[in-house]
């Protein structure tokens, strides 16, 4: 999903061109279904020409209040429902009302066929922005990034979201939406603790879900059930060699632990536990390669569109719009602006992207010092290789030049808290490239931007308290919403649960307990 | 090829589901937000949507996060005066080079999450759990009201109607029937053609006849109509009476000159929330308006909140006009008839007394409910005094005090809410 102010221009008059063999786009900004499909036909021949690999699309018309819908329910097209995503909505409409914001101009899913979201609102000229943008640029990415590939499965997750849809409204019927609300709540709360982060997960299929999902049902009550087989069968001695740690290793998807381990769950819990962590591993490559995601479209948006004009397909006043939204888009205000708002994924990405192009077109000699493997080589297949085999992190670590450091001024603040004043640590001169570049890599990394909180131990011996060890990151605090996560997540376990914040030489500096409230059942 | 869908006209409210679950979840809130709204407002809109806000803090979803500490190492874009080694203060507060999330994070800049009720969820809200009492339901009104319903089908309607599906059953139900006789008879004739030709030539005789036979009961079996006029099915619906309640719903206002402005005003307000609660709430509902200083007139809805008239006050000259029309109009058994009477109080010495004999008397055995509300910031009057001893002859009779414009709806709610059974 991407989001993107949209500026509206009057409508103009209709001049048409002049009849040539070639079609060209009448200068009108009313759209019709004849047009986008004709500019459509323009836009797949050049993105084929340059190489681009896709799914086939599917272009929807829809309404802005659907585009709303659609944004509230984390742009999936069906999902099922919950409290928060209506409060999404509320906020989304709030915001669209007072002019706060333009709707995002379009939605797209990582979805085989790829849906692209075209809202009736949008002028011509917008819409084959948004075509070229989203049905040809994110289209590819989706289809060629490695993470997207290992990770989402693109022909199954619309009926993953329609079972998912389905299995829940059930449950509501059965237990109750209440109870429904708090169990989702509690899943929403460790949504970005769901995610396996280098298993691949298993494939997702509608038919096999359903077919196994009873199967899964009962093996998982029968696998808790071991677990807690816990009577002393007789007086044997049991500590010989002191009980054995559970779980062995640390666990990272605390999603999936709950799923599998929970002691008084029941199994239509376990499928709803399960449900939001295929979810959410589902969009974990998209948190991850927002600035080439982003870049990537938009690079080729513009290179497409361009090349439309070249070829007389397009005219000047098509051109002006687009250049208008496109400069918005892609528009880094400095540190010093009121605007500033942290590094705009847009700017960066498309940044990156134009400058790969052009070490391999044009390269300086600073270029081929720097960069000796692509300079001088062919764009486009330097381009997808970067497109297919990176993430944000690997990509600006392998891609990020001296030249686009000083183009974007950049320098980096250090920030301790044990000393008074901040200080800049580099700036964009030749001693600060490659730290810069090492730093701005890092602050791409998911890994360091979300703390690090581990199934640490259960006490299956004794009270079955459930202890997670959060690894302090340059000795970074918790927020103090971890209280309320943890009660969540005692809420989920049904046993009480500890967080144990440990420096990284292991040492406990601080203790979160959080009393379970009520048991389910005995 | 791409697929181009239009999607406009399908899936409006797709979040309706989530909408709802929303409001469910806060609804707790929100009734606060609606009455802390309903009482700064004036007269005229009441009756809006309304924007309501919530504690953020209520709201959130809780997650895992950094705080600010520690350390922290953040490039940023726009360099224009450092060098590698500047200390620089640490600003203070909002966002600032080095305040790590602070920036990008939703949570932190808004106090309270704001958002519109709509009208409709508003009003709902707002007159939830409010009732009238003792309301008498199921009685076939002389004003027969028809609800339709389904009852099968029938061969005779318009084309509207037609069943599709019963409609083609039946056509298929008469080719077999028609068809039937003709079609065994070539199924044999083209068996006893095939055995024939085993040992006889084309141009036997007996072979042109079965050819000219089978010809024939083909040409047949085509002219079976697809489908027919006596296939034809029609969805029926009838018209069935439906039982409501009749109900009427007395507004008695008090226009007299000891009511100021301030007085008129809180009246006003009560009776329009009583007017649009009924609406709302009752479907069929009529409402009789009565104004009175010394004289009581039966007044339209316009007149009852826009007239100035105003005068000296005998409040029974309302009671006597209500106990005539009541008698005159809403006699029958089948009327629930309803009261609700603002004043301030202050009568005329002597006609307190008769109001109350009038009330106890004639008026309360006719009625299911009656209301009074008296409007003063002082000292009961001699009205309220008098009919203090009402309610120990006929308890559906209710009272209650209006001090301030922000006891209206307290008031309100007091008088209407719904009581258990």
């Amino acid at each position: 999903m991407t989001t993107t102010e949209l500026t509206k221009k009057p409508a103009r008059k209709s001049s048409r061109g002049k009849k040539s063999k070639r079609f060209r786009l009448p200068d009108q900004s009313e759209w019709t279904f004849e047009l986008i499909e004709q500019i459509h036909e323009e836009i797949r021949r050049v993105a084929g020409d340059f190489g681009l690999d896709t799914y086939p699309n599917q272009l929807e018309i829809i309404t802005a209040e659907q585009m709303m819908d659609a944004y509230a329910s984390v742009g999936m097209p069906v999902s099922y429902a919950h409290w928060s995503f209506g409060k999404q909505f509320l906020a989304t409409e709030k915001s669209y009302k007072r002019g706060h914001m333009g709707l995002a101009y379009e939605i797209v899913i990582n979805s085989n066929p790829c849906i692209a979201y075209l809202m009736e609102e949008n002028s011509l000229a917008m819409q084959a922005l948004v075509i070229a943008h989203a049905s040809y640029g994110h289209n590819s990415f989706f289809k060629g990034n490695y993470l997207f590939r290992t990770w989402t499965d693109a022909d199954a997750i619309i009926d993953y979201m329609l079972f998912a849809k389905n299995y829940i409204a059930d449950c509501e019927q059965r237990y109750g939406i209440g109870e429904v609300e708090l169990l989702l709540d509690s899943c929403h709360a460790l949504q970005n603790y769901g995610v396996d982060r280098y298993k691949r997960p298993a494939k997702l299929s509608l038919a096999e879900e359903r077919e196994r999902q009873e199967e899964r049902e009962r093996y998982l009550q029968s696998q808790v059930n071991d677990l807690w087989r816990t009577l002393p069968k007789k007086h044997v001695a049991v500590h010989e060699d002191g009980p054995k740690r559970f779980p062995e290793e640390p666990q990272e998807n605390l999603l999936y632990f709950i799923e599998k381990f929970a002691p008084l769950m029941e199994p239509w819990q376990r499928e709803i536990v399960r449900i939001v962590r295929k979810i959410s591993q589902y969009f974990y490559p998209q948190r991850q390669t927002q600035v080439m995601n982003e870049g990537w479209a938009t690079f080729w948006h513009y290179t497409i569109l361009n090349q439309l004009y070249d070829e007389g397909v397009v005219g000047d006043g098509f051109m002006m719009e687009f250049l208008q939204s496109h400069t918005n888009v892609v528009y880094q205000p400095s540190i010093h602006s009121k605007y500033f708002n942290g590094i705009n994924p847009y700017a960066l990405g498309f940044a990156m992207m134009r400058d790969i192009r052009r070490i391999c077109e044009n390269p300086t000699e600073e270029d081929c010092h720097w960069f000796p493997d692509i300079a001088g080589s062919d764009w486009k297949k330097t381009l997808d290789f970067a497109m297919r085999n990176f993430k944000d992190e690997s990509f600006i670590a392998q891609f990020l030049s001296p030249k686009l450091i000083r183009d974007f001024h950049f320098f980096s603040v250090l920030d301790d808290d044990k000393k008074d004043k901040l200080a800049i640590s580099a700036i964009h001169n030749e001693a600060g490239y490659r730290y810069i570049r090492e730093q701005l890599a890092g602050q791409y990394n998911l890994g360091n931007r979300e703390p690090n909180i581990q199934v640490w131990s259960v006490d299956t011996h004794g009270d079955r308290a459930l202890t997670l060890r959060h690894n302090q990151y340059m000795r970074r605090p918790l927020n103090d919403q971890a209280e309320e996560v943890l009660k969540h997540v005692a809420r989920l376990w049904g046993f009480d649960v500890l967080l144990e914040t440990v420096d990284p030489d292991g040492k406990v500096l601080d203790t979160i307990e959080v009393k379970c409230e009520k048991r389910h059942r005995i | 090829m791409a697929h181009l869908i239009d999607r406009r006209l399908q899936g409006k409210n797709k979040s309706a589901g989530n909408r709802e679950r929303f409001l469910r979840r806060y609804k707790g809130q929100i009734k606060d937000a609606v009455t802390r709204a309903i009482k700064g407002r004036s007269i005229k809109d009441v009756e809006k949507g309304e924007k309501v806000s919530i504690p953020v803090k209520d709201i959130g979803e809780p997650t895992f996060g950094h705080a600010h500490g520690g350390v922290w190492e953040v490039v940023r874009p726009g360099n224009k005066e450092y060098q590698k080694g500047d200390q620089i203060q640490r600003p203070k507060g909002g966002q600032g080079s080095g305040k790590g999330k602070a920036g990008n994070s939703e949570e932190i800049t808004e106090d309270d999450f704001v958002f519109e009720l709509t009208r409709e969820e508003f009003m709902n809200y707002f007159f939830e759990d409010l009732e009238l009492p003792n309301l008498i339901k199921t009685q076939l009104t002389s004003i027969t009201e028809f609800k339709h319903q389904r009852a099968g089908y029938t061969i005779s309607g318009t084309p509207t109607n037609i069943h599709v599906l019963r409609s083609m059953r039946s056509a298929i139900g008469r080719r077999i029937a028609v068809g039937a006789k003709s079609r065994k008879r070539l199924r044999a004739a083209e068996a006893e053609l095939e055995e024939l030709l085993k040992n006889a030539f084309e141009d036997d005789h007996r072979v042109l006849t079965l050819r000219k036979e089978i010809q024939h009961l083909r040409a047949k079996l085509n002219g079976i109509p697809f489908l027919d006029p006596i296939d034809l099915r029609y969805s029926n619906r009838v018209k069935v009476p439906k039982p409501t309640s009749q109900a009427v719903m007395f507004c008695v206002m008090d226009v007299s000159g000891s009511m100021d402005q301030a007085k008129k005003d809180a009246a006003k307000r009560f009776f329009i929330l009583l007017y649009l609660f009924l609406e709302r709430a009752y479907e069929k509902i009529q409402v009789v308006f009565i104004r009175h200083h010394t004289q009581a007139t039966e007044v339209d809805e316009d007149e009852f909140f826009n007239s100035r008239e105003s005068g000296g006050t005998v409040v029974s000259s309302a009671l006597h006009l209500l106990h005539k029309i009541i008698a005159e109009r809403y006699s029958s058994s089948d009327w629930n008839v309803y009261v609700a009477q603002a004043s301030d109080g202050d009568n005329w010495d002597n006609d307190s007394i008769t109001c109350r004999e009038l009330l106890i008397n004639k008026i309360m055995p006719m009625v299911q409910y009656y209301a009074y509300v008296e409007i003063t910031d002082g000292e009961p009057q001699n009205l309220w005094h008098e009919y203090t001893q009402i309610p120990d002859h006929h308890p559906h009779f209710a009272m209650q005090k209006i001090e301030s414009p922000s006891d209206i709806y307290p008031v309100f709610r007091e008088l209407f809410k719904k009581q258990p059974k």
